[in-house]
């Protein structure tokens, strides 16, 4: 079933800004477009401003400058009420007084729907609550609650369904489970959602397109893949996932189109990065690479990875957590550098501390940022 | 037995000591209880157990006076928390879903008649009303205006308490689910503040029932019923009294117990059709 | 209420707490001001009914506490004392429902206010028959020896201070309750856990936990308590008669309202002194 034949088009924020009364600015300029149909997310450490841009599009806060449309209708300054526009509150706001179908049925209700028992059987069969259609919230356990905040929200059939932190909190595991449970939803009915976390991994299960927010601004948009794969900021590179950033300087720009490189010298060993993975025009950078991207081998024997290997690097720290392997490498500058390890079984054993490994990886992984750029941006939030 | 109820104290100690105290309060009630049966017929001066009799359940407004105070008493009492609910109810809203100036005097204001002894309250009432050259003219209506003052504190308190425990997401939601301003008060805000408002009611009513100290100074010759007792008082209380402090008791633990019953079904869900 | 706000705009808020604020300025605040002015008129040139006229005569104070601080002191002792006796049963009571109910909470708490709705008059009448002379209770002290042949409850400042305990329990019972029921249980758990004994996890956990409680309870116990006059007249004999007998046999019997008012002026700033130092001391200040 599609509840989306006719919405109205893309949700466009265009400069929007929020200072509060003490000056706080919590979303700066902000401009963005979420296409129709798309899973959304908004991520970002708390105070990012992620939840104030979310309750501007809800209607719950007032926009200091810039405006809202849905399609070509500007919502900026309407009601709560009077948006096409609904909200899957963080505790749920269930009202305590009315039963799960009465809930669900509140907002066509509202709007002058006569009887609206059938759509609410079908929302109710669609989020697995038909049993509890005359419980109480309090009955219910946290993931039915969960579903009824949803089912309560899609039943308006909103252009756009803005969910607020909606699974934090369930535990871990039916948080996993109502994940995929949300995706299915949102591929089923096919209403835009916009989604906010602070919790990376969710955001990258459910979302088409994340945006990383930080201190009111957006610091990278797109596929949870490109992203992860190539951050344009240290904030984002430490923020989703986790990154080792190596100081260096560029020596030198070769090839061109598709195969232009640059190649970077760090403490004395030359790195070559794709030139679509640089995001600074100085001589300075960080390269980044994943610490699963690592690949390390006791000293003097051969690496999978073409180019040079670093060597020198001494292990410091091995945790072994089952899957894979966490070795803490100390570099010969003093630099701790970290490297996950698939155990594939192939090495036989853990590489015991005091080692000394040779440090390498495929050139494709590595990216350039900024050096003006906080190398610690994004790491003891969350 | 005596053994393992000597155990059960053992291990519920503090539960057993805080029944007893709860038995200590029920002694008088108990004693008003039986005394309602009492033939005092031969002595009204012995305020003491005779023999078993039906006649003051049977006559219950036999003594002269004595039901007709208990009308003013309940008048008063009703007009009272009809009167101090509705102002107390709107100024709980005020404290709590508005900052405006003056906000923290007012709290202030609302605390001192809680926190004032009621003969000092009745006192300077009657040197008001005296002042105001009402003196010659107290009666129901001057009790019935110290009444409502004395009351609307406690309502304030007790509506606020439920107002402020309510999640304001509520409200944020039904109005993100298209329910105006109105609606939002009447469908969500009202019905979940209900309760609260209800028992002011309730208390406000219990106040104005019982007050004497206040009333006994503003009331010129208008006679309640905890005035009525007062003045038997001095003279041999008639026996029906005690039916009408049985009565009260039974009526407002009915009152009580009913409301949590029905309270107690609602919750359960019984199947509502939309 | 937003309705409202958006009609009257800015002006919600006073048009809500109008009524309220209007009551109790023209119905309190105003005539503690009279209260005020009548304690300063000549008793010798008005009358209860014609009204006095303020002359600044401030020996009517000087009169008043001269003649019946005896029984103000009276009173701050009797409800000093039945205060300390509805802290000592309220907080077992309110202990028990707090953390032994179980299931029977509610009820409990039912049956804590249950026994307010028979008339407080005729309970406290009640106790007159059995605190009487010739009553269970005092043949029982008789012959245990701890009554002497004539001992009497009655009359007695006992059955004033017992009476008043009995009467404002359930005012020290509810704060009690609310501060106690808000005590996380596990608490206590951790502070055993710790290696505190219970009479430990008691003084160093539930109690200062429960502060508001008994702060709250001891002001809603003590202050009308010292105003009370019911008890001791019912209860007590002329001997044990309170500042409130006082003021009310001033203002009823004998017509004299500016020493009366000057009396409940004296009585009202005697309790905002105390309830203040007694704040203070609690640490509690945020309460009022």
């Amino acid at each position: 079933m599609s509840l989306a034949d006719q919405a109205r088009g893309d949700l466009k924020l265009t400069g929007l800004h929020k200072r509060y009364p003490n000056g706080f600015v919590a979303v700066e300029s902000l401009d963005l477009v979420i296409p129709q149909g798309s899973f959304f997310a908004l991520l970002g450490p708390s105070g990012c401003g992620k939840t104030t841009t979310l309750r501007m599009v809800a209607g719950l806060e007032e926009a200091t400058k810039g405006t809202i449309h849905i399609g070509d209708q500007d919502i900026t300054d309407a009601k709560p009420y009077k948006r096409p526009v609904n909200t899957v509150f963080q505790n749920y706001a269930l009202f305590p007084h009315l039963t799960i179908a009465e809930n669900v049925a509140f907002g066509p209700k509202r709007r002058g729907a006569k009887d609206p028992a059938q759509e609410v059987k079908e929302i109710l069969a669609l989020t697995e609550l038909t049993e509890q259609a005359n419980k109480k919230p309090t009955q219910l356990s946290g993931g039915q609650q969960q579903r009824v905040a949803l089912a309560r929200a899609i039943i308006n059939r909103p252009d756009v369904l803005l969910l607020d932190e909606p699974l934090g909190a369930l535990d871990l595991k039916l948080r996993r489970a109502m994940q995929i449970e949300l995706k299915r939803i949102q591929e089923e009915v096919g209403l835009t959602f916009v989604h906010v976390t602070h919790d990376q991994e969710e955001a990258m299960t459910m979302a088409d397109t994340v945006a990383v927010m930080n201190k009111g601004r957006i610091e990278q948009m797109g596929a949870p893949y490109d992203l992860y794969t190539n951050p344009q900021t240290t904030f984002v590179a430490n923020f989703l996932g986790r990154s080792n950033l190596i100081k260096g300087t560029v020596v030198g720009r070769e090839g061109s189109g598709a195969d232009a490189v640059v190649k970077v010298d760090m403490h004395g060993t030359i790195a070559t990065i794709k030139a679509s993975k640089v995001h600074t025009d100085s001589d300075h950078g960080w390269v980044g690479i994943r610490p699963e991207k690592v690949l390390i081998q006791p000293e003097g024997q051969a690496i999978d990875a073409p180019g040079a290997a670093l060597s020198g690097a001494v292990v410091v720290d091995a945790s072994y957590i089952g899957v894979s392997t966490d070795y803490t490498l100390r570099m010969p500058w003093g630099q701790e550098i970290t490297c996950f390890e698939q155990n594939t079984g192939r090495r036989g054993g853990l590489i015991p501390v005091g080692t000394k490994v040779d440090v390498s990886w495929r050139p494709e992984f590595a990216f350039l940022l900024d050096s003006a750029q906080d190398a610690e941006a994004g790491l003891e939030e969350d | 037995m005596i053994t393992r109820v000597g155990n059960w104290i053992g291990k519920h100690l503090m539960l057993t000591l805080g029944i007893l105290v709860l038995l200590y309060m029920y002694i008088p009630n108990f004693i008003v209880a039986l005394m309602s049966f009492n033939d005092s017929s031969e002595s009204r001066n012995l305020y003491q157990f005779q023999s078993f009799t039906w006649d003051n359940w049977l006559n219950p407004c036999a003594p002269q006076g004595m039901c007709e105070s208990l009308r003013v008493s309940i008048s008063i009492g009703l007009l009272a928390t009809l009167v101090a609910t509705i102002i107390g109810t709107l100024a709980a809203f005020a404290l709590v879903r508005h900052r405006f100036e003056g906000r923290s005097t007012m709290n202030l204001v609302l605390f001192l008649p809680m926190a004032t002894p009621e003969i000092v309250m009745g006192s300077s009432l009657l040197a008001l009303f005296v002042a105001a050259g009402f003196g010659g003219q107290l009666g129901f209506w001057t009790v019935l205006i110290a009444h409502i003052m004395f009351c609307i504190s406690f309502v304030v308190v007790t509506v606020r308490s439920r107002l402020a425990g309510l999640d304001s997401n509520l409200e944020k939601a039904a109005s993100d689910l298209y329910a105006n301003e109105w609606q939002t008060f009447w469908r969500i805000t009202f019905p979940l503040v209900f309760p609260g408002i209800l028992s002011a009611a309730l208390l406000a009513f219990s106040l104005s029932f019982d007050d004497f100290i206040i009333t006994n100074l503003n009331s010129g010759t208008t006679v309640t019923f905890p005035m009525f007792v007062w003045g038997a008082a001095q003279r041999g209380v008639p026996m029906q009294v005690n039916v009408i402090g049985t009565l009260m008791f039974l009526l407002a633990l009915g009152i009580v117990i009913g409301g949590e019953v029905l309270s107690r079904r609602r919750a359960k869900g019984k199947a509502v059709t939309l | 209420m937003e309705a409202l706000q958006r009609v009257f705009g800015k002006n919600a808020a006073y048009l809500l707490i109008g009524p309220a604020a209007i009551w109790l300025a023209v119905f309190f605040l105003f005539p503690m001001l009279s209260l005020l002015t009548t304690s300063l008129s000549d008793p010798a040139t008005g009358s209860p009914i014609n009204g006095y006229t303020l002359t600044w005569r401030v020996d009517n104070y000087v009169e008043a506490l001269g003649e019946y601080w005896p029984y103000m002191m009276r009173s701050l002792l009797y409800a000093g004392i039945a205060t300390l006796g509805c802290l000592v049963l309220g907080y077992v009571l309110a202990y028990a429902i707090a953390f032994k109910a179980g299931r029977w909470k509610t009820v409990m708490l039912v049956l804590v206010i249950a026994p307010f709705f028979t008339s407080f008059l005729v309970r406290t009448l009640s106790w007159k028959l059995i605190l009487a002379d010739n009553g269970f209770i005092v043949n029982t002290l008789q012959t245990l020896h701890i009554l002497g042949e004539d001992g009497r409850l009655l009359a007695t400042p006992f059955a004033v201070i017992m009476g008043l305990t009995y009467n404002f329990l359930p005012f020290m019972i509810l704060p009690l309750y609310t501060s106690l029921e808000k005590i996380d249980p596990k608490l206590n758990e951790a502070a055993a856990d710790l290696y505190a004994s219970p009479w430990q996890r008691f003084t160093k956990v539930i109690w200062p936990l429960s502060l508001p409680g008994v702060v709250g309870g001891t002001l809603l116990t003590f202050i009308p308590a010292t105003g009370d006059y019911i008890n001791a007249s019912l209860l007590g004999s002329p001997n044990t008669q309170m500042v409130g007998n006082k003021i009310q046999q001033l203002f009823t019997t004998a017509g004299d309202y500016p020493h009366a008012s000057a009396l409940s002026v004296i009585l009202m700033v005697l309790i905002v002194a105390m309830v203040l130092f007694y704040v203070r001391r609690a640490g509690t200040e945020e309460l009022l």
